[in-house]
């Protein structure tokens, strides 16, 4: 969105109803707008290892009528994740699964081969997870499958494209008729 | 040079310093309003107000690095990447806990209006009596026929959105149009009243979100981003509603970063002559005078400011001679509730985000009821249609499961209880003259807990819901107790009650300081009981309702 259409989408949604501190407004919306996030901060992990956990994500997330999660860049968000928000142990936990999927081949498997691989492991980490221990630790699995939801369904193209986002929807309507395939509505930040 | 010499001083610039400032200014006082934090101009600086969620690196989330900057905050959810800035820093203001004691404050202009919760609800008179009745701390020296008209008056300008339900307990007010109930919540209200045979009500929450323009303010968007700060001026804070309508009158001046360290007083006079104010900045002081001044710097914040204040007179501070100063600490206790899922409506779903939910108002202890313990609870639930985030614990993975959890999920409805607190002079606050903030105060030192009548409590907040849900066809209903502790309400309240006898009570009828007839605390500080209702709409009232008195008094020359 332009500065022209962010001026033109506000002041709809205003109804030309003359709003104090208007010219504030729209330093706003263009602040908001020209914000470039970060990408770099990655930690200790590498290209190789942001590649990989871009081809995990997107066979957990694959492109289908909408873009899959490495279209959403979800590699490099896992490593943020992990490098900024997991205690020590959970950091551990989420490299040995990388490694052991790296070990075990799956940049060269093929899209059929990974998919087996991730349906066997996912059935792995939810058995472990529904019978685990409060307290004791999370399946890897778990942790990557986790990040790559929150990466690609609060990503640009997993709200805008994926589901449906609204910045300011104007409007509630309580009761809508719902036809099964129509998306959800993406929350705000 | 700014000038020394005001008719009032308010100190504190939340939800009822800025309903002072607009009152008293409106009534032509030259008012000085003092905020110990940094300026937040009004749309302008609502930088995160249009984000989207792909435009926050960790996505809204919290970080090590952030729970290690914050040690009190990361407790619970005010810790988090969208609007940190608005929080105090724990660092800069440290307090002691001589009991777990979680507060969340927000030091800067609009105070906490910036991030509030919105949910507006009326005191009725079984709140106002309930002490006096069951001989609990001290009379309210109010009732309700003496603050009705003054919630009249703050919820047409504040634009108080609600559904007028003739509930004797929770009083109808000056509503904007309501934020109707969804699809799944209106299935349910219907069969809880038929159930309960209208004991227990679903009812729409009624939030500070306009639905209707107010002068300066669009109506709410339904974008549910309220706590970015509004740039449509969609719900009531400082910055929105009351701060512009001072500034209309020519008659206020806003300074920000402005500590206020103690209230002066004259021992031959028995008034208080003003303020000294600590530059945050440049740690200068200077002295400002008024004729009265407006204490509403939030709960905890006002009475520690009396405890340091003329303490040459009386050695507990201002309004200590009660002995009373400091005690009666209350919060609302909540994290407790139940939800399930709702049976079909499959083919129902809902535009725009609601920035509110459902309310059961209390219907314990009232009406002939009678349970083990005394007061009672509300409920704040909502409906909803699954998103993603059901995905986390669900089997799938690949395409067919992508585009499954992209689409809404099943309908679930929960609820989360507020209990009543009882004052208890035991929960109590003092000064802890062994660790200083960064501007060498002496802390608070805050000793409270629950006692036994929340305990009891806490059993029905839990299984009521789930009762309630299951009575009306809920099915896979799960009890939760997030566990509580004092402060993580947010709703502080006590410690300079309201009361009509001097030898009790820090503040008459009128929350003017007994001891110091020119001094008002109108913030939370006040309250005599803290009712089980969202306690920010009564401070609206009690500080209108005080500023109207004040100028009255100050034409009589009585102050």
């Amino acid at each position: 969105m332009d500065r022209r259409e962010a001026i033109q989408r506000v002041t709809a949604l205003l109804g030309g109803f003359a709003l104090a501190g208007n010219s504030g407004l729209l330093t706003a919306v263009e602040r908001a707008h020209a914000r470039v996030i970060s990408r770099a901060q990655a930690g200790t992990f590498t290209a190789q290892d942001i590649a990989l956990l871009d081809e995990i994500g997107d066979t957990i997330l694959p492109e289908t009528k909408t873009p899959g999660a490495k279209a959403a860049h979800v590699g490099a968000f896992m490593a943020v994740m992990v490098t900024d928000t997991y205690e020590e142990r959970e950091q551990g936990i989420f490299r040995d699964g990388l490694k052991a999927l790296s070990d075990g081949g799956f940049m060269t498997a093929t899209p059929a081969q990974r998919l087996a691989r991730l349906e066997q492991l996912d059935r792995e980490q939810k058995a472990y997870m529904d019978a685990r221990e409060r307290g004791a630790p999370a399946h890897y699995f778990r942790l990557m499958k986790e990040l790559t939801l929150l990466g690609y369904f609060t990503s640009e193209i997993g709200c805008t494209q994926a589901q449906r986002y609204e910045e300011a929807p104007g409007r509630f309507e309580p009761c809508v008729p719902y036809t099964p395939g129509e998306t959800a509505w993406a929350g705000h930040a | 040079m700014q000038a020394q010499n005001y008719d009032a001083i308010v100190v504190g610039s939340g939800i009822s310093g800025g309903w002072a400032a607009k009152e008293l200014t409106e009534k032509g006082l030259r008012v000085l309003l003092l905020e110990r934090g940094k300026n937040i101009e009004h749309v302008k600086d609502y930088v995160n107000a249009t984000k989207g969620p792909w435009e926050y690196l960790h996505r809204g989330r919290r970080t090590r690095a952030m729970e290690a900057a914050y040690p009190v905050l990361k407790r619970d959810y005010p810790l988090n990447e969208t609007n940190l800035d608005w929080w105090a820093s724990d660092q800069e203001s440290p307090y002691t806990e001589v009991k777990r004691f979680d507060w969340y404050r927000g030091y800067h202009v609009g105070g906490r209006s910036l991030m509030w919760g919105r949910q507006s609800y009326r005191h009725s008179d079984f709140d106002f009596e309930a002490n006096g009745r069951e001989g609990i701390g001290v009379d309210w020296p109010i009732r309700y026929k003496d603050i009705s008209p003054w919630y009249d008056h703050v919820e047409r300008h504040a634009g108080i959105s609600g559904s007028k339900e003739g509930m004797p307990q929770l009083p109808d007010g000056q509503f904007q149009p309501p934020m109707p109930l969804n699809c799944g919540e209106e299935l349910i209200a219907g069969r809880l009243k038929q159930h309960f045979g209208g004991q227990r009500r679903i009812i729409p929450g009624r939030p500070a979100n306009a639905t209707l323009a107010l002068p300066g303010r669009s109506p709410c968007q339904y974008r549910n981003a309220c706590a970015l700060g509004c740039p449509y001026g969609g719900y009531f804070s400082t910055q929105s509603s009351t701060l512009p309508a001072a500034v209309a009158t020519g008659r206020l001046t806003l300074k920000p970063f402005a500590i206020v360290t103690e209230v002066l007083f004259d021992r031959d006079k028995k008034r208080a002559t003003g303020v000294r104010v600590l530059d945050a900045v440049t740690d200068q002081t200077t002295d400002y005078s008024a004729r009265i001044i407006f204490l509403c710097a939030s709960t905890l914040n006002s009475t520690w400011l009396l405890l340091r204040s003329a303490t040459n007179v009386w050695p507990g501070g201002l309004g200590s001679s009660s002995g009373v100063l400091g005690q009666n600490l209350m919060d609302h206790h909540f994290r407790v509730g139940a939800s399930g899922r709702i049976e079909g409506l499959n083919d129902k779903y809902y535009t725009g985000r609601r920035p509110t939910g459902f309310y059961i108002p209390r219907y314990r202890n009232l009406f002939g009821d009678k349970r083990e313990y005394l007061r009672g609870f509300g409920y704040q639930g909502g409906a909803s249609r699954q998103g993603w985030q059901r995905a986390v614990a669900e089997l799938g993975v690949g395409g067919a499961f992508k585009d499954e959890m992209a689409q809404p999920g099943a309908w679930t409805i929960g609820g989360t209880a507020f209990g009543e607190m009882l004052p208890n002079p035991a929960n109590r606050v003092t000064i802890d003259p062994n660790k200083k903030d960064k501007w060498g105060l002496p802390v608070l030192a805050i000793d409270c807990a629950t006692g036994e009548n929340e305990r009891l409590m806490r059993k029905d907040m839990m299984n009521d819901m789930a009762e309630s849900l299951e009575a009306a066809g809920v099915k896979d209903v799960r009890t939760n107790d997030g566990g509580y502790w004092p402060g993580m309400g947010i709703h502080e309240m006590g410690t300079a009650r309201m009361g009509k006898d001097p030898k009790t009570s820090v503040l008459n009828a009128h929350n003017q300081v007994w001891d110091a007839p020119n001094v008002f605390v109108t913030d939370g500080s006040c309250m005599a009981s803290a009712a089980c209702v969202n306690p920010s709409l009564t401070y609206m009232a009690l500080t209108a309702r005080a500023a109207d008195f004040a100028v009255n008094e100050l034409k009589r020359n009585n102050l």
